[in-house]
This record gives C-alpha cells, sequence and structure tokens, in this order.
C-alpha cells in the first residue's frame, strides 16, 4: 500500500489528568473513508482536533502525507491550509454571506483573484443544491443548508484531507439525509475524508474503514463488515447493542 | 374568554379545509385579533393616563414649590435664553471639533490597544505589557486630574516645539483617557466572539492576524456599537471640562453671561443644545443596529 495521506503513531493526549488519547494508532490511506465511533467522551473529537492542530497532542505523532505535522516546526497555516474542517455547528461566519464565508479561505490565503474564487464557490453551490443561497446570511438558512455550505467552505481551497466532525449531530433526522448525501458523493469523486458519527448505518454504508475508540484506545479498527458483523472485543458488543437499542444501526 | 375564541365554528372549519378557495380568516382568528386590538387599546389608555398623573404630580410639586417665583426668574428667562443662544452656538462649535477630532483618535487609539493586548507570542510581551498598563493607569486616573496635569503641567515643562495652547493639550487629555476606557469595550467585544469563530478559521488555514482581521473584529465591533455612542455622548459632555483651560465652549461660553447677569438661563440653554445633538445620535445607532440584525438573522420578536 502507498503512503497513508494520514498516520497517527502513538498519539498520546491528555487534558490535566485525564488521558484522552492513549497510544492511538491509526493510517488513512488515499481515497478512502474513516469513520471513528465511540461513546460521547471516547476522543473521537479530541483525535480530530489534534489531525488539524488545533490540540497540541502530547507524545507521539501525526503525519500527513509523510510529512510530520507535529514537529514543532512545521508551519501550522501551511498544513492546516491542505486539511478541511466541517464542525458539528457548523461554525459559519454570520457576519458574512454564504459567497463570502466560502471565498475567504481561498483569497485571503491561497491569493486567489474575487472573480476567479466566486465561480469556483458558484459551481461548488451549484453540485450542491445551494445556487440561489450565494448572497444568503448563514443564519436565515436552515441547519441542513449551512452544514452543506459548511461543506462547501472546507473543499474551496481543495484539501487533501476533510474532516467531518459528527456533522450531522445538530441536525434533525430529516436534514441528516441530505448532508449524507453530499458526503456520498464525495467519496465517489475520491475524496480522503474522516468522520466522526453516531449514524451508525451511514457509518457501515460509507466507510472503508471502521475505528472504534473506547475511553481514548483504539480497541477495534477493520472494514465495517468486521466491525459491525463480527466484533472482536466485549467492549464493541457491548457499545454495537446500546447503539441497535437506540435504533441507530438497522439490524 | 369567551366560548367562541375557544371552538372553532363548523363554517370555518370548511372553508379552511378547501383549498381552491381563497383565503378567510376564520372567527377564531377575528375573535382573537378583536381582543388583542381591545387590549392593545386599554394599554394604550392605561400608559397615557399613568404619564398625564405623574407629569401634572411633577408639575404642582415644582410650581408649588416655596422658590418657584424666584427659580422661574432665574432659570427660565426667555430674553436672556435669546441673549445666550448665539453666544453658546458659537461655543458649541469649539466641543464639536474636539468631539470629531477625538472621536476619531480615540476609536483607531482603543482599538489599537485591544488588539495588541491580544497579541500572542513571546516577541509581543512588552507590547502587551505595555498596553496593559497605560490601560489600567488611565482607567484609574480621574479625567479632570489628567486634564490639569496637560494643560498646565506640560507647558510649564517649556519644551520647545511642544504646543501650549489649551484646546490641543485639553483635546491630548480626551484622547489619553478615552482610549483606555474604549480599549476596553472593543475588548470585550473581542473576547465575546466564540472561539469555534477562531477555529473554524485558522482550519481555513487563515494565520492568527487573518483571523482576527476578517472573523473576529467585524463581529466584535458590530457587538460594541451601542456601548461605543454610550462612550461617544459622554465624551460629548466632557469636551467641555476642556474650558479649565480658558477655551470657550458652550458651557463656559454660558458661564460668561452668567457671571455678567446672574442669570442661570444660559446654562439651562447649553443644557438643551447638547440634548438636541446626543438624542438623533442614540435614534439613529438604535436604527442601524436593528438594521443589521434584520439582515442578518431571522425575523421574530424575542
Amino acid at each position: 500500500m502507498t503512503e497513508s495521506v494520514l498516520r497517527f503513531e502513538s498519539v498520546r493526549k491528555g487534558f490535566g489528568e485525564h488521558l484522552v488519547l492513549h497510544d492511538v494508532e491509526l493510517a488513512v490511506p488515499a481515497h478512502s473513508v474513516t469513520a471513528l465511533i465511540g461513546a460521547s467522551g471516547s476522543g473521537k473529537s479530541t483525535l480530530m482536533r489534534c489531525a488539524n492542530l488545533l490540540e497540541e497532542i502530547d507524545d507521539g505523532a501525526i503525519f500527513l502525507d509523510g510529512e510530520e505535522i507535529t514537529d514543532p516546526r512545521a508551519d501550522q497555516d501551511t498544513i492546516r491550509r491542505r486539511i478541511g474542517v466541517v464542525f458539528q455547528a457548523y461554525n459559519l461566519f454570520p457576519h458574512m454571506t454564504v459567497l463570502d464565508n466560502i471565498t475567504l479561505a481561498p483569497r485571503r490565503v491561497h491569493g486567489v483573484g474575487r472573480a476567479e474564487a466566486e465561480a469556483g464557490a458558484r459551481e461548488l453551490l451549484d453540485r450542491l443544491g445551494l445556487a440561489d443561497k450565494a448572497g444568503e446570511y448563514p443564519d436565515r438558512l436552515s441547519g441542513g443548508q449551512q452544514q452543506r455550505v459548511a461543506i462547501v467552505r472546507a473543499l474551496a481551497t481543495g484539501p487533501r484531507l476533510l474532516l467531518l466532525d459528527e456533522i450531522t449531530a445538530a441536525l434533525d433526522p430529516e436534514l441528516v439525509g441530505e448532508v449524507l448525501a453530499v458526503v456520498r458523493g464525495l467519496k465517489e469523486q475520491g475524496m480522503t475524508m474522516v468522520l466522526c458519527t453516531h449514524e451508525m448505518g451511514f457509518a457501515r454504508e460509507v466507510a472503508d474503514q471502521v475505528c472504534f475508540l473506547d475511553a481514548g484506545v483504539v480497541l477495534e479498527q477493520g472494514p465495517p463488515e468486521q466491525v459491525f458483523g463480527d466484533p472482536q472485543q466485549e467492549r464493541t458488543r457491548q457499545f454495537l447493542s446500546r447503539v441497535v437499542a437506540a435504533g441507530r444501526l438497522p439490524r | 374568554m369567551s366560548a367562541e375564541v375557544g371552538t372553532p365554528t363548523a363554517e370555518s372549519r370548511r372553508r379552511g379545509g378547501g383549498a381552491a378557495e381563497p383565503y378567510r380568516p376564520s372567527d377564531r382568528r377575528l375573535a382573537r385579533e378583536a381582543y388583542r386590538r381591545q387590549r392593545a387599546r386599554r394599554s394604550a389608555l392605561i400608559a397615557a393616563l399613568s404619564t398625564a398623573a405623574t407629569a401634572l404630580v411633577l408639575y404642582l410639586v415644582v410650581v408649588n414649590s416655596p422658590g418657584w417665583q424666584r427659580t422661574r426668574e432665574t432659570f427660565f428667562n426667555a430674553h436672556y435664553a435669546w441673549q445666550a443662544l448665539p453666544e453658546v452656538l458659537k461655543g458649541l462649535r469649539v466641543n464639536l471639533e474636539l468631539m470629531v477630532c477625538c472621536g476619531v483618535l480615540i476609536l483607531v487609539f482603543g482599538l489599537l490597544l485591544a488588539v495588541l493586548r491580544t497579541l500572542r507570542g513571546p516577541v509581543f510581551l512588552p507590547v502587551r505589557l505595555l498596553a496593559t498598563v497605560y490601560v489600567d493607569f488611565f482607567l484609574g486616573l480621574p479625567m479632570i486630574i489628567c486634564l490639569l496635569i496637560m494643560i498646565t503641567g506640560v507647558p510649564a515643562l517649556r519644551l520647545t516645539g511642544v504646543t501650549t495652547d489649551p484646546l490641543l493639550l485639553g483635546g491630548a487629555a480626551l484622547v489619553l483617557t478615552y482610549s483606555a476606557y474604549v480599549s476596553e469595550v472593543f475588548r470585550a467585544g473581542i473576547q465575546s466572539v466564540h472561539p469555534s469563530q477562531r477555529a473554524a478559521a485558522r482550519s481555513l488555514g487563515l494565520s492568527n492576524a487573518q483571523a482576527m482581521r476578517y472573523v473576529v473584529l467585524p463581529q466584535a465591533v458590530r457587538r460594541v456599537v451601542p456601548p461605543l455612542l454610550n462612550n461617544l455622548v459622554s465624551l460629548q459632555k466632557d469636551t467641555g471640562l476642556v474650558s479649565i483651560g480658558g477655551v470657550i465652549d458652550a458651557v463656559y461660553a454660558a458661564k460668561i453671561i452668567t457671571s455678567q447677569t446672574f442669570n442661570y438661563t444660559p446654562y439651562l440653554v447649553s443644557a438643551l443644545v447638547f440634548l438636541v445633538l446626543t438624542i438623533p445620535m442614540t435614534r439613529f445607532t438604535d436604527w442601524t443596529t436593528a438594521r443589521l440584525n434584520r439582515r442578518q438573522h431571522q425575523g421574530g420578536t424575542v
């Protein structure tokens, strides 16, 4: 297999006494989708934030395309440019129109001209069925529309890797579908993605690799058929049965 | 509550169900609206009555006070008011010029101080420290003492090339003190922007400075417009303090006339002139803030 796009090497991270990530090993091959599952507080979001350098790790290393990004000498800004992030709470900029939200990074970080950036943004918006929303302010859109705009914003810089952090957790069931459809489309185009989610059915369908985290430890890792169909660990079985009981994973 | 309000009639239900027929408000809606109108009329009536009663009591207390005749002569004299008005207006020019020039400088300087205090990194430690000490010092220093030091202290140094004009020195004192206040307002605004906004900006590859410039500051400044206006109104009043250096502004012009005539009406005139300026300013800011909110957010009354 070729060099992974993203690779965690015995990553350790704690907040005070509390250890959140415990020697995490993870490799994300190019054009693959990795789903992180696990209970709240298992370290999924922290893992994501570490990958985007929003948190500093205590030990170990994280590599992006073979280059160590946790090296304190590395330029954080140039690394972040290669990673797109979509947040649970969208985090759109409320004082800017949809179009300005999307073109901010291309224009200010990548030095693309206004006309070119806007043309690119409109094309992406059009693909996601948001063409008529370009001039709106984020707070006037529905949750699903806002999250799709956030995805467009993350894509607009042409990232090497997309991190999706519980992107449907704040949406009602009707709107979850439209956002997940976008992720499916991105997978077809060969985008490398890491997503953490509570939508187990979706994780099973879209992921090439599923990673079960429990108390900061990667307890189980493998193709979705294996993790969901034949879990090796007792904790994984417990977690999945609870998820089924909650109606999050169709049998 | 009457019975019609609670239960829809059979007729109104039929109307609501038919898609082809144009919409006609149901009896329930009409009853509800009639009730609301009645409540509104009642509220307006109560408000008017209570205002009138309060005004009447105040008027009677003032008019029946033992010194009212004399007070009316010394504070509400039309003759002296007309005599004072042109002088006061001439003085007001000084206040306005001070307010505009100092206001601009204060905004720039205050914003700069606030941003300096948010800088991270070891290189900026002295800058951060200086800005903090500056703000702490001028927040605590009484305005009047700052003015006295500037107006009387600086000329006493006899520095060559440094002005001794009390207007300029007084203006400088205003800028020094008010920049500290305004920088605290800006800093509060910057801190009120949720950290997730900065995280989103940084994750897009924006540098710390770019995140500040394009994401944090625009939201922060918008939020602090109302408190900034408070500072502007208060600055306008404090421009009158420059008169301690002998500058003839609106208040000092009134004082001159009063000391000649022993009538206090000119003071009232200058007070009115200040009010005429500040009230439209407050209304204007309310209007712009409301307009911005309407554009950015969904409608709704809560």
